[in-house]
């Protein structure tokens, strides 16, 4: 079974490492839309003009698969209106004025965890999703009844420039504790490992004080390749387990957690505070002063920027997340939702695309996949329009980390093609059902 | 703040490697060779370069303008072409024949199916082999302008010297003799990552354990199966064409392994005294199988049907 997967070398850029966090204090409007997590939209339990609190909830999960959301600062309700957020979808946001007080909410208080419902229960009042970008409601991954033996915090943060999750393990490491304290207690899983790259030296050391005060939790270090925070390299990597195609980490006993979700879990079990803040990297070739920001959820993008000081030259891109897998945004007008855990800001210069060039069948795709995928096949079935062969060339295990683009030297969007490519097999496949 | 955002899908960087840089670390690679046979051989050596390359540039444009495709003489790969092509030739071979051998590579071996990336046999190679059949003459090789050998090391009687085959003292195509030059372009490659020691390795490590077996078990005898003829090239510059040959590091080594006992069954055994050429191309159509043959592996072996 030994697979080795591979990785890719790409730039640290690391700027921002340890540097001093600032709060941002503000008096804006914060807009929250009603899809900030994988799932179904949160509903709205307010109406324009009431008056909230940082912690208020103002939205209820939806049906299903959803997440709560609660205000990021105090002051009144504008008003409910669409918007459209960055994969195109219109959805509902409550949009609410900031009266600079940043009061708390009175009614917050640490939630009452008695058994492994009641657990669950807080996870998901907590307004917690997959923080390290994914945006999976938490505790989804927890809600299952298969064996655990393994609760992997994901402490990688593989993707260049993003330091947030090493501010969490250096500043936040208590809140991690004693989330992982409160967890142990209910759910009966075997180990803790933290899993860290080995370029984090000062949060390496950090992780290993926090293990040593319980013989469940070990760190473990791994390599600094990307993508190893990708959650399939990530359970092989720490446990040498395979998740197969479709399947999901409880199904080989594992839950992957990201450290920053566990540390504001953490926050919540203790004081009843609900994720209202994110600390997010500001960095990227058009910044004028990279660093690390505690800013409330929902303030406008360029807010954040304006707060850190703006650019050194003019912006060509503005991205959700790190280089790799980041999502652009049409607009600084875009708020910074729960799952943000970096605003970059490139140059024109590094805005813009390569111009693609034919195929050379260098296979430097190939070789860099980590999970072994055939590209080159994969790309040549798909402009045929041969969608049976997709699936046989490995569509469905692509995690769109993004490493055959980044080192194809034609320039092909690989990734683009991938995303498309897997859109065409589910028409072709509805449409075969349905034949 | 206002203006119009770049948008695209991830990944957002990009490694500064592109199709022109590759081909640039090639011709590079090829410099030394290229120099020493010129100074080996002479100006005439420098007549076929520059007949095999301008042909090859001029076939491409005029292709391209003709249907009406994009340009693509960027990305260098017409230039790689044209001049290993030259550096398959003897400095003596007539120039019409140069510029005809030049023509096949480029419109029917690469512009036809279709361009960079898509041919299915190495364009120099095959128009080498082309050449070979169709103008018999350029069997007879060139020799050096300062030397009194015979024959190319593999025909003559008489073993040549171990020194004058790694400085190019002895007959063959231009850019087959200089052996040193040949090996410092591809450890340039090799330092560049533009290829892998895969195939050069397999290919030349197969000739020589099999010269090694066949020539009764002399060191030197084998060692000169290695330094002669266009095994050095063919191996370097090649059989490592991205196009025509595996991408993963097992199949290189079976595609490397099989042009090098192709070669060493011609060389001593067949009616050509080389085979190098006809090991690649031999390879090159066996390509598509070797490749599915040594795919990698899908990670929790893909979607079990
Ligand atoms: S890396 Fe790009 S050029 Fe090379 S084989 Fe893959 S798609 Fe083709
Ligand atoms: S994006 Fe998909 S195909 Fe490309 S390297 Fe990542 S997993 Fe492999």
């Amino acid at each position: 079974m030994a697979f080795s997967i591979k990785g890719i070398k790409v730039p640290h850029r690391k700027n921002t490492a340890g540097t001093e966090v600032k709060r941002m204090v503000i008096e804006n409007t914060v807009t929250l839309p009603m899809v900030m997590h994988i799932g179904a939209p949160a509903v709205p339990v307010i109406k324009a003009g009431d008056e909230v609190s940082i912690g208020t909830l103002v939205a209820k999960a939806g049906d299903g698969i959803s997440s709560p959301i609660y205000s990021s600062v105090s002051g009144n309700v504008v008003g409910i209106s669409d918007v459209v957020i960055s994969n195109g979808r219109k959805v509902p946001a409550i949009k609410i004025d900031s009266d600079g007080k940043n009061t708390v909410d009175e009614n917050i208080a640490a939630p009452v965890i008695t058994d492994k419902a009641t657990l669950i229960n807080a996870i998901k009042d907590s307004g917690v999703v997959g923080l390290g970008g994914a945006g999976f409601p938490t505790y989804v991954k927890f809600n299952t009844d298969k064996a655990i033996d393994y609760l992997i915090v994901n402490c990688a943060e593989c993707e260049p420039y993003i330091t947030s999750d090493t501010y969490t393990m250096l500043e936040r490491a208590d809140e991690m504790a004693y989330a992982i304290d409160v967890i142990l207690k209910y759910i009966d899983v075997k180990k803790v490992i933290i899993g860290i790259e080995k370029n984090k030296r000062t949060a390496i050391a950090k992780m290993k004080e926090l293990a040593s005060k319980n013989s469940k939790i070990s760190v473990k270090v791994l390599p600094s390749v990307y993508p190893t925070g990708g959650e399939k390299v990530l359970v092989y990597r720490t446990t040498g387990r395979v998740i197969k195609e479709g399947k999901l980490p409880a199904d080989v006993g594992c839950i992957v957690c990201n450290c920053t979700t566990l540390a504001t879990l953490g926050n919540y079990f203790k004081t009843g505070m609900p994720l209202v803040e994110k600390c997010v990297t500001v960095d990227g070739s058009a910044i004028q002063n990279p660093q690390n920001v505690i800013v409330p959820i929902g303030i406008a993008i360029k807010d954040v920027f304006e707060f850190t000081g703006g650019f050194k030259s003019e912006v060509g891109k503005v991205i959700y997340g790190g280089p790799m897998m980041g999502i652009s945004v049409p607009s600084m007008d875009e708020p910074v939702l729960k799952q943000t855990n970096a605003l970059l800001a490139l140059n024109e210069k590094d805005s813009k695309q390569g111009e693609e060039t034919a195929c050379i069948q260098c296979g430097t795709c190939v070789r860099n996949c980590p999970f072994g995928i055939n590209v080159i096949e994969l790309a040549r079935s798909y402009e045929k329009g041969e969608y049976d062969k997709l699936e046989k060339y490995g569509l469905g295990i692509c995690m769109e980390c993004g490493c055959c683009a980044y080192n194809c030297p034609a320039n092909r969007p690989l990734v683009q093609l991938h995303k498309l490519a897997k859109i065409s097999l589910r028409e072709w496949k509805e449409k075969e059902g349905n034949a | 703040m206002e203006n119009k955002l770049h948008l695209s899908v991830s990944p957002h960087i990009h490694r500064k490697r592109t199709t022109t840089g590759i081909m640039l670390d090639v011709i590079i690679a090829l410099l030394p060779t290229t120099i020493a046979g010129v100074l080996i051989f002479g100006l005439r050596a420098l007549a076929v370069i520059g007949v095999c390359v301008g042909t090859s540039v001029l076939s491409e444009v005029l292709f391209n303008l003709i249907i009406k495709k994009k340009q693509t003489v960027k990305d260098l790969s017409c230039i790689v072409t044209g001049l290993l092509l030259a550096l398959n030739l003897p400095a003596n071979a007539p120039l019409w024949q140069c510029a005809v051998g030049s023509v096949f590579a480029i419109i029917v071996v690469k512009c036809l199916f279709g361009g960079i990336g898509k041919n299915v046999v190495n364009p120099a190679i095959t128009a080498r082999v082309f050449m070979l059949v169709a103008f018999t003459s350029l069997a007879t090789p060139a020799f050096p302008v300062d030397s009194t050998a015979g024959a190319t090391p593999l025909v003559s009687e008489t073993a040549p010297e171990l020194t004058d085959l790694l400085l190019g003292k002895v007959g063959g195509a231009i850019g087959e003799v200089c052996s040193v030059a040949l090996l410092i372009g591809g450890v340039y490659l090799l330092i560049r990552k533009v290829i892998s020691w895969h195939i050069p390795v397999a290919f030349i490590g197969t000739v020589f354990i099999f010269s090694f077996l066949v020539k009764d078990f002399s060191l030197s005898a084998a060692l000169v199966q290695v330094l002669s003829g266009g095994l050095l090239i063919g191996a370097i510059f090649m059989a490592t064409d991205y196009t025509t040959s595996p991408e993963t590091s097992l199949g290189k080594i079976v595609f490397g392994v099989g042009a090098g006992l192709i070669t060493a069954l011609i060389r001593f055994w067949g009616v050509y005294p080389e085979g190098v050429s006809f090991g690649i191309l031999l390879m090159n159509i066996l390509n598509p199988y070797i490749c599915s043959l040594t795919a990698r592996k899908l990670f929790g072996g893909g979607k079990k049907k």
